[in-house]
């Protein structure tokens, strides 16, 4: 039985690589008589190679191509011999298409770099190698294309071969197969070619067809199965299901749960309806246990004496795949194996020069840009390093407004950033601060809608605690926007910054013995999660302003609501920009019940009883 | 233990994809068209969800001019899967009588695509699986496994999500909606040979047999029921033939045929030197229509 191989071409433009892989599909009977009679007329209508066919027409699909003769999106193509079945993903060359070829790159065993044998080693050849390689790819195939346009000249040949050789293994490819070629007459690809005699490798499809597989490595490592979902239909059967993402299992092996570090044991393996009674790599399979153990989608079911780690704060390596650049400190969804989590990008430390291997400063990314930063999540990853484990090292970025898929990201290692940051120690402590004033220092956090009641709740409990004889201090969102924050506007990014530094302010200021109250709509939960990780446990109280959106809109103090009604106000919150619920506030206000005044008691009761 | 098969490969991903669908999409539903490529879409989603049936209810976007055949199949897998059948059929092309034979591309239009949008609609799915694959047509093969679709059902290919290894972000917003195609993949080829090694029923058009049949613009119908109308002098005569896609048999051609069983289906198309679309009138017209079609929200 064949098995499955999976790979990328990519080249620059021009270079023949449609053309290259239409001769491949032909010459594997990939395409048949009525495709090839469309083809023969479109080669005639809208080809580039006057009256003989254009193989490249094959693979541009999309009208926009076809009419402006380039390939815009990643093409999968299918053909298979005896031996082997193959999926060629088929990238575009030009630069702004990075994020296509990353995702061509992300699923394949092999790369195919395609280099015109008149022009050598260009910056997208380069590119196009560091990125396979970041995502992975551990086999290289160099083919040089048009050798007929060189008089299938061996020096030629050879020099690009050993021009690209030095390249590579400058950013570590070591593995390369140089083969000289000509897509429009066949040269070297499905079979060996007698123009060249003075090449003794193997023709394209030969070696193909006969490489290594790079996901046969996966089974050869420990057992790993990030769990898609359980399966209960009744009280006798509870499995879990999903994809092996490395090694194999059998009946009786013991498992570790992550992250609970939980421990069991394999009762039954099934693939469909078989008890199959082993498992490996590759296979989606549901497994059940022989003790009952929490688990559920998300958690990964691991060999019990070699568990994968566990860490919320990580390096990693970034492609950026959208116009809207990076925002550092926003909070975006980060989807890895089947975990989905709330992760905050921080700056840049450099951005990668793909060409060069240059590290550049950056401050953000952008469309198509690669960059290492640090990644915090707000709950912790079951993870590898990506060079150990796509499945668990690779993850995507999602954005939380538009659900556009944002980025790439490949982990690194996790960091240990507590060990690592020195604070300067201070002789009167926080402590001593907090004792001097005979209070524990407190953040008390309001959200809620524009209107929802936050400063006039606010006001109310500060009037309060002062009147108890509490030192406070209300940061107020408005006031802070007239002198701190004054440099920023309603932009997402600097309504981040604005919620750090009020952060920040509000630490400091419990850090000297302070009650800090602060009232901003902030509607986020990934902002919120960042402040409370600023404060020391316990001393973040988020209170849950409940107004519902019709109520505040009906209020209205500002004006605010109208306005954003009549579009003068954009990324208004409620309106169309959203806001994300707390999920369990220390306290939860509902004003449809309660009087400010209520209200203020109500916080004041919770802080007497949080001592 | 054996190294996996290209099959094997094949069949994992494919319930990989459903698992993650029912995993992260509120309302799923299987577009089951009865063909060969929805036999092993259901055969995959009997599999990925054992012990339990498939979580969601399977679709007909039925145009009442399918095979008789095509019905029978129909009824006795959904019976048999235990899976709630929904058929749907567009009130407004029933009233108005709308046919393959006097309404041309209209009856795919009314019929397929806004029969579709109705459904779709109608039971507020958040999720579609089609059993299209990516070898079938150019425009296909540049769409994403989880394809998204506007809130009035259009596909817009210059601004698909990247999708990167097997991680799918399945997030809309209220309205949009998706369509999942988990055998993307898969060639005909491996469809059959999977239909073969897995032992799944299929509409036994696609062997061959004596079937009643008349010529028609190069291609050869079947007359199936006494709604085809006879051209003057056309007589039906009995043709050895099969089917190698399965849609409404007006428009469906059969290719003259000997082979009766899965083995020489399969021998017959690894000598093949023509695609299985030919057969269908529908993707005819030009190099750009599946895309135009695809844009206007058809499957």
């Amino acid at each position: 039985m064949p098995d499955l191989l999976r790979f990328i071409t990519c080249g620059s433009v021009d270079d023949g690589k449609s053309t290259l892989i239409g001769r491949l599909l032909y010459d594997c009977r990939a395409v048949l008589d009525d495709q090839m009679t469309a083809l023969t007329k479109d080669s005639k209508a809208v080809g580039t190679r006057g009256d003989q066919i254009d193989f490249a027409l094959l693979v541009d699909g999309l009208a926009a191509e076809r009419e402006q003769g380039i390939t815009i999106d990643v093409a999968y193509r299918y053909f298979a011999t005896d031996k082997r079945s193959f999926i060629v993903a088929d990238c575009p060359g030009h630069e702004q298409y990075t994020r296509n070829m990353v995702t061509g790159a992300s699923t394949a065993d092999l790369a195919v770099i395609l280099l015109d044998a008149r022009q050598g080693v260009l910056t997208q050849t380069r590119r196009h190698s560091h990125l396979c390689h970041l995502l992975g790819v551990r086999h290289f195939v160099l083919a040089v294309t048009k050798m007929d346009l060189v008089d299938y000249d061996q020096a030629e040949f050879e020099k690009h071969a050993a021009d690209y050789r030095a390249f590579a293994s400058s950013i570590g490819i070591d593995e390369i197969t140089a083969i000289p070629t000509s897509g429009v007459h066949g040269d070297n690809v499905a079979a060996k070619s007698d123009a060249m005699p003075w090449y003794d490798g193997p023709a394209l499809l030969d070696h193909l067809e006969w490489v290594e597989r790079d996901s046969d490595a996966a089974a050869a490592r420990s057992f790993r199965l990030p769990v898609q979902l359980v399966s209960r239909p009744d009280a006798s059967f509870r499995g879990f299901a999903g994809l092996i993402a490395s090694g194999r299992v059998a009946t009786g092996d013991s498992v570790r749960i992550l992250p609970s570090g939980k421990t069991s044991t394999v009762a039954r393996i099934l693939l469909g309806d078989a008890d199959v009674g082993e498992g490996q790599a590759g296979q989606s399979v549901t497994l059940t246990l022989a003790t009952e153990v929490d688990c559920s989608r998300g958690d990964v079911i691991a060999a019990a004496a070699d568990p994968p780690e566990v860490a919320d704060q990580f390096e990693a390596s970034i492609v950026w795949m959208t116009d809207e650049p990076l925002l550092p400190g926003r909070g975006y969804w980060l989807k890895l194996a089947t975990q989905t989590v709330s992760a905050t990008i921080a700056a840049p430390k450099y951005a990668l020069a793909v060409d060069s291997g240059e590290h550049l400063a950056a401050r953000t990314l952008e469309l198509n840009d690669i960059g290492v930063a640090e990644v915090t999540t707000d709950r912790a990853l079951v993870f590898e390093p990506y060079a150990n484990s796509r499945t668990l090292g690779g993850f995507i970025l999602v954005d939380k407004l538009t659900n556009a898929t944002v980025a790439a990201g490949m982990l690194h290692f996790a960091l240990r950033r507590a060990h690592n940051i020195h604070w300067q120690a201070l002789d009167v402590s926080r402590e001593a601060h907090a004792r001097l004033k005979g209070q524990k220092p407190a953040v008390l956090w309001f959200t809620g809608l524009s209107g929802a009641g936050k400063s006039t709740i606010a006001n109310l409990v500060e009037k309060k605690l002062h009147a108890l004889g509490r030192h406070t201090f209300l940061l107020d969102g408005d006031n802070v926007r007239h002198g701190l924050n004054k440099d920023l506007g309603f932009t997402d990014a600097d309504r981040i910054e604005n919620v750090r530094r009020v952060g920040e302010v509000a630490r400091l200021m419990a850090d000297a013995g302070l009650i800090v109250i602060t009232a901003f709509i902030s509607p986020f939960r990934a902002e919120r999660a960042m402040v409370k990780a600023m404060l020391a446990d316990g001393e973040y109280i988020e209170i849950f302003v409940d107004t519902p959106l019709a109520e505040a809109e009906k209020r209205d103090a500002k004006g605010l609501y109208a306005k954003a009604r009549a579009g003068e106000l954009a990324n208004f919150t409620g309106i169309d920009s959203p806001y994300e619920e707390p999920e369990s506030p220390d306290i939860h206000l509902d004003t449809t019940a309660l009087s400010p005044e209520q209200a203020a008691d109500t916080i004041i009761e919770y802080l007497d009883r949080r001592g | 233990m054996t190294s996996l098969t290209d099959l094997d490969r094949l069949e994992a991903e494919s319930l990989h994809i459903m698992r993650e669908v029912v995993a992260e999409a509120a309302r799923p539903v299987m577009l089951y068209s009865v063909g060969k490529d929805s036999a092993v879409m259901l055969h995959l989603a009997r599999k990925a969800f054992f012990p339990s049936p498939p979580p969601f209810p399977l679709l007909h976007v039925d145009t009442t001019w399918k095979f008789r055949a095509m019905y029978d199949l129909r009824d006795r897998m959904a019976a048999e899967s235990g899976m709630q059948l929904i058929i749907h059929t567009n009130p407004e092309a029933k009233a108005r009588g709308i046919n393959p034979f006097d309404h041309g591309s209209l009856h795919t239009d009314l019929w397929k695509t806004e029969g579709l949008k109705q459904a779709l609609d109608a039971g507020g799915y958040e999720a579609a699986f089609g059993g299209a694959r990516r070898d079938e047509e150019k425009s296909r093969a540049k769409e994403r496994i989880f394809s998204f679709r506007s809130a009035s059902h259009g596909w817009d290919p210059k601004n698909q999500r990247p999708e990167l290894w097997n991680l799918y972000n399945a997030r809309i917003a209220n309205g949009e909606s998706i369509r999942v195609f988990p055998l993307s993949n898969w060639t005909e080829l491996d469809v059959w040979r999977y239909i073969e090694r897995e032992d799944i029923p299929v509409v036994p058009l696609y062997f061959a047999a004596p079937r009643p049949t008349v010529t028609r613009d190069g291609m050869i119908l079947m007359v199936d029921d006494d709604r085809f109308p006879l051209r003057d002098g056309e007589v039906p005569v009995e043709r050895t033939v099969r089917f190698r896609t399965l849609g409404c048999y007006p428009l469906t051609g059969a290719v003259e045929s000997d082979a009766a069983d899965l083995p020489s289906i399969i021998a017959e198309m690894r000598a093949s030197t023509s695609s299985e679309r030919q057969g269908r009138a529908i993707d005819h017209d030009s190099s750009g229509s599946m895309e135009r079609k695809k844009k206007e929200g058809y499957f």
